[in-house]
């Protein structure tokens, strides 16, 4: 004990220098634990093995029982109820029953598991605990939240609209269920394949648009009509280059189908994110921009305007609101990997895995990125924000659409190796967007030299890093 | 009275869609002519467009005499994606007149708007 | 057009689609009449769905639902000091003869008229899997004068819109 370690200044750090990390607490649990947390892994491994087996002895596929997909499940149930004669209509509203049912679960699962990782990654992010008194980590928080929210006394302003204030929790939520309609779990399993899905998509996510401005203006009270007016206006401008970012995508896959989009990427192993990096780029901060998450929530920018147009709801009617939030974000989350990272697919791995946990693990690896969003960046102010989609998004995506005919148009005659045009495409693509934004951005009048060069609080307060150090790990 | 027919029966002709097409059009209408607030004279008339364009698909739909030339039954699809084309820009230009109006003299129900009667 | 999901289809949408445009018409609140003419939009794409015209109707909720109730939505709220009511004038009374003449004269010659429609089989067999690819192989073949045309037309439609409402500022006003 030579040299004294360092102490953190702060209590609070001290807190943090002290609290031990998952590895260090599970060397020190007993023996027995050790050997059963062994066991649960050599058990794990062993399944692994045996489905293994069955997947490369190909006894499965197509199966009821190949629950890589559940789509077969479901033939498999259809095609017993024909055979045992029931009336035509039973498989139809039966299977139909079945999808409404699992979209259903996943929603209402994401809401409450959704809740629960936002706070505590925030928290993370922010040098904090968040939720940890409720159940085993805090898991059971969002339960007694849900719990709190149902028993609340709803309060109801008296100059209220009734008619228009009781509908759009209501209305807002429908789209938000609606919407993961066409969205392909597996091969087989997407509840409503259409043909016209992407403008499904897009016609789907417009119609949230009216609810929140019922919402703000039945209220009759000025936070909530001036949170309804912003963020009307901010999802009107942000559903043009969500189209048109879109439009580049369908134009290269050549198809409206989901399924067959996320196909195409299977086929040519070539996730659409590789090949249109400014489409996906532009959806994805649209998105943040429509569904009202930070960085661009001013809708509901609860330092400015307590919180916006759901300022006069309580009880269980808020609770929907901040639960069309959240589902809207998984939603998408869905989207983006559907379009842009291959979707249910993972290079071939898609035949040992079921679909559906490839697609799950990339949605919230998604939305990860948007909580990482919400801890890192400031809001935005509104005329900025309409600005950045009317002078910086829109021509820009637009010259890209013209770019992406091109290639299509390249691709579709071209004779060779689908390998070669597609790298060649990625490279022009990569390029030609970054030498864009840079002019572009240059044209609008940002000037690197004249702007500071390093945010100078971040290295001297020290957050995690410097934590970390006096840890002494 | 006559039995009540089986649903199997009921069969959905031509005539049901323009029946249909043709109270909501009538409801457009009367919305259109006898409104006073000029955004509500504007439902009406997209009413009344909706009411075509459900015609029009009617047609496109159940009609055997437009498909002698050979040509695919689209035709119909393609003028209704025109009239929404059309509606649109409409609607963009006629709620900007609203609002127009609305500056000039603050009110923008119709009857108020008379600087042109005799 | 035999199948009863159909025909219960075609009566529940009809219902709801011709119940809400007239809730348009009687509505005292001019926010209620347009919460009334989405339903009544979103009624007609179910209609249009069971024409099997998947585009149009998606179309329908992207522009009508979607679209245009928001340019309404600005349009009362760019007008703040006009009145939410939506009343009628004395025009009601010969528009609404008016317009039960025109409804008579369209259901009597819809009912009237021995229309060569397509039934059964072969109107089963001319549904359309999708419509999606031949909209678009007749918009630029057939009718490319008209699409160029309409689209001339959005631009104008556009630029006229934002000439209108712009706010035109005095000589040697500070902006």
């Amino acid at each position: 004990m030579s040299e004294q370690p360092m102490r953190p200044a702060t209590p609070m750090l001290q807190q943090i220098a002290e609290h031990h990390s998952l590895l260090q607490r599970f060397m020190g649990v007993s023996k027995e634990w050790k050997g059963f947390v062994f066991l649960l892994l050599a058990g794990f491994g062993l399944a692994n093995l045996a489905i293994a087996y069955v997947v490369v002895d190909g006894r499965l596929d197509g199966h009821w029982y190949d629950i890589r997909d559940l789509g077969n499940a479901v033939a498999g149930l259809r095609g017993w109820m024909q055979d045992e004669g029931f009336h035509p209509a039973v498989p139809y509203v039966t299977t139909a029953l079945l999808g409404a049912l699992g979209i259903l679960s996943v929603v209402g699962g994401w809401l409450l598991i959704g809740s629960w990782v936002e706070r505590r990654v925030l928290a993370k992010f922010q040098i904090r605990q968040g939720p940890n008194r409720t159940g085993p980590f805090g898991l059971l928080q969002p339960i007694a939240d849900a719990v709190k929210l149902m028993q609340k006394e709803v309060v109801i302003p008296r100059a209220a609209d009734h008619f228009l204030y009781y509908a759009p929790p209501v209305i807002i939520f429908i789209p938000a269920l609606l919407g993961w309609g066409p969205v392909p779990w597996a091969e087989r399993m997407s509840f409503l394949d259409l043909n016209v899905g992407v403008l499904y998509t897009i016609a789907i996510s417009s119609l949230g648009v009216l609810g929140v401005f019922l919402a703000g203006w039945s209220s009759n009270n000025h936070y909530s009509l001036l949170g309804a007016m912003r963020t009307v206006a901010m999802m009107v401008s942000y559903e043009i280059p969500i189209s048109i970012a879109l439009l580049a995508v369908v134009l290269l896959t050549g198809s409206m189908q989901l399924s067959t989009i996320v196909a195409w990427q299977a086929n040519y192993n070539a996730w659409l994110i590789l090949l249109l990096p400014f489409a996906a780029f532009t959806f994805l901060f649209a998105s943040t921009a429509e569904i009202n998450r930070t960085p661009n929530d001013i809708g509901e920018a609860e330092s400015e305007i307590v919180a916006g147009f759901y300022t006069e709801y309580s009880g269980m009617k808020a609770g929907l609101f901040m639960g069309v939030e959240l589902g809207n974000a998984i939603l998408v989350g869905a989207m983006m990997s559907t379009f842009f990272l291959g979707g249910y697919t993972l290079f071939g791995l898609e035949t040992w895995i079921p679909g559906y946990l490839i697609l799950t693990t990339k949605i919230g690896l998604v939305y990860f990125l948007f909580v990482w969003l919400r801890g890192t960046l400031p809001r935005f102010r509104l005329d900025q924000l309409m600005g950045y989609a009317w002078k910086f998004l829109i021509p820009l995506s637009i010259a890209q659409v013209m770019l992406v005919a091109i290639e299509a148009s390249i691709f579709a005659r071209w004779d060779v190796p689908a390998i070669f045009p597609l790298v060649a495409f990625a490279l022009v693509n990569l390029g030609l967007t970054v030498e864009m934004v840079r002019r572009w951005a240059r044209a609008l009048g940002y000037a690197p030299e004249i702007m500071a060069q390093q945010p100078v609080m971040a290295t001297t307060i020290g957050g995690l890093k410097a934590a970390q150090k006096m840890r002494g790990g | 009275m006559p039995p009540i027919p089986a649903i199997q029966d009921l069969s959905i002709t031509l005539a049901h869609y323009l029946g249909l097409a043709g109270t909501i059009f009538a409801i457009g209408t009367v919305i259109a002519l006898s409104k006073r607030n000029a955004v509500a004279v504007l439902m009406g008339i997209e009413l009344m467009l909706n009411a075509v364009n459900l015609t029009v698909l009617a047609f496109s739909r159940f009609g055997a005499g437009f498909d002698r030339t050979g040509s695919a039954p689209l035709d119909g699809h393609v003028f209704v994606v025109f009239v929404l084309t059309v509606a649109a820009a409409e609607a963009a230009v006629a709620l900007a007149m609203a609002v127009l109006v609305y500056r000039r003299r603050e009110t923008i129900d119709l009857d108020r708007v008379n600087l042109m009667r005799w | 057009m035999e199948s009863p999901g159909i025909i219960l289809a075609f009566f529940a949408l009809s219902g709801l689609t011709a119940t809400s445009a007239l809730l348009v018409l009687v509505a005292r609140n001019l926010m209620h009449a347009l919460v009334f003419l989405v339903v009544s939009f979103l009624g007609m794409a179910g209609l249009f769905l069971t024409l099997s015209a998947d585009f149009i109707a998606v179309a329908q909720i992207l522009i009508y639902a979607g679209s245009i109730s928001v340019l309404m939505v600005f349009a009362v709220m760019l007008t703040p000091l006009a009145s939410r009511n939506n009343g009628s004038t004395l025009y009601v009374i010969p528009a609404l003869l008016a317009a039960g003449g025109l409804s008579n004269i369209i259901g009597f010659i819809a009912i009237d008229t021995d229309w060569d429609e397509r039934k059964g089989e072969v109107l089963a067999q001319s549904d359309f899997t999708t419509t999606v690819a031949g909209i678009g192989d007749l918009l630029l073949g057939k009718y490319i004068l008209a699409f160029e045309v309409a689209s001339v037309l959005l631009l104008f439609a556009l630029l006229g819109a934002i000439v209108l409402v712009q706010e035109r500022r005095r000589a040697g006003e500070e902006a």
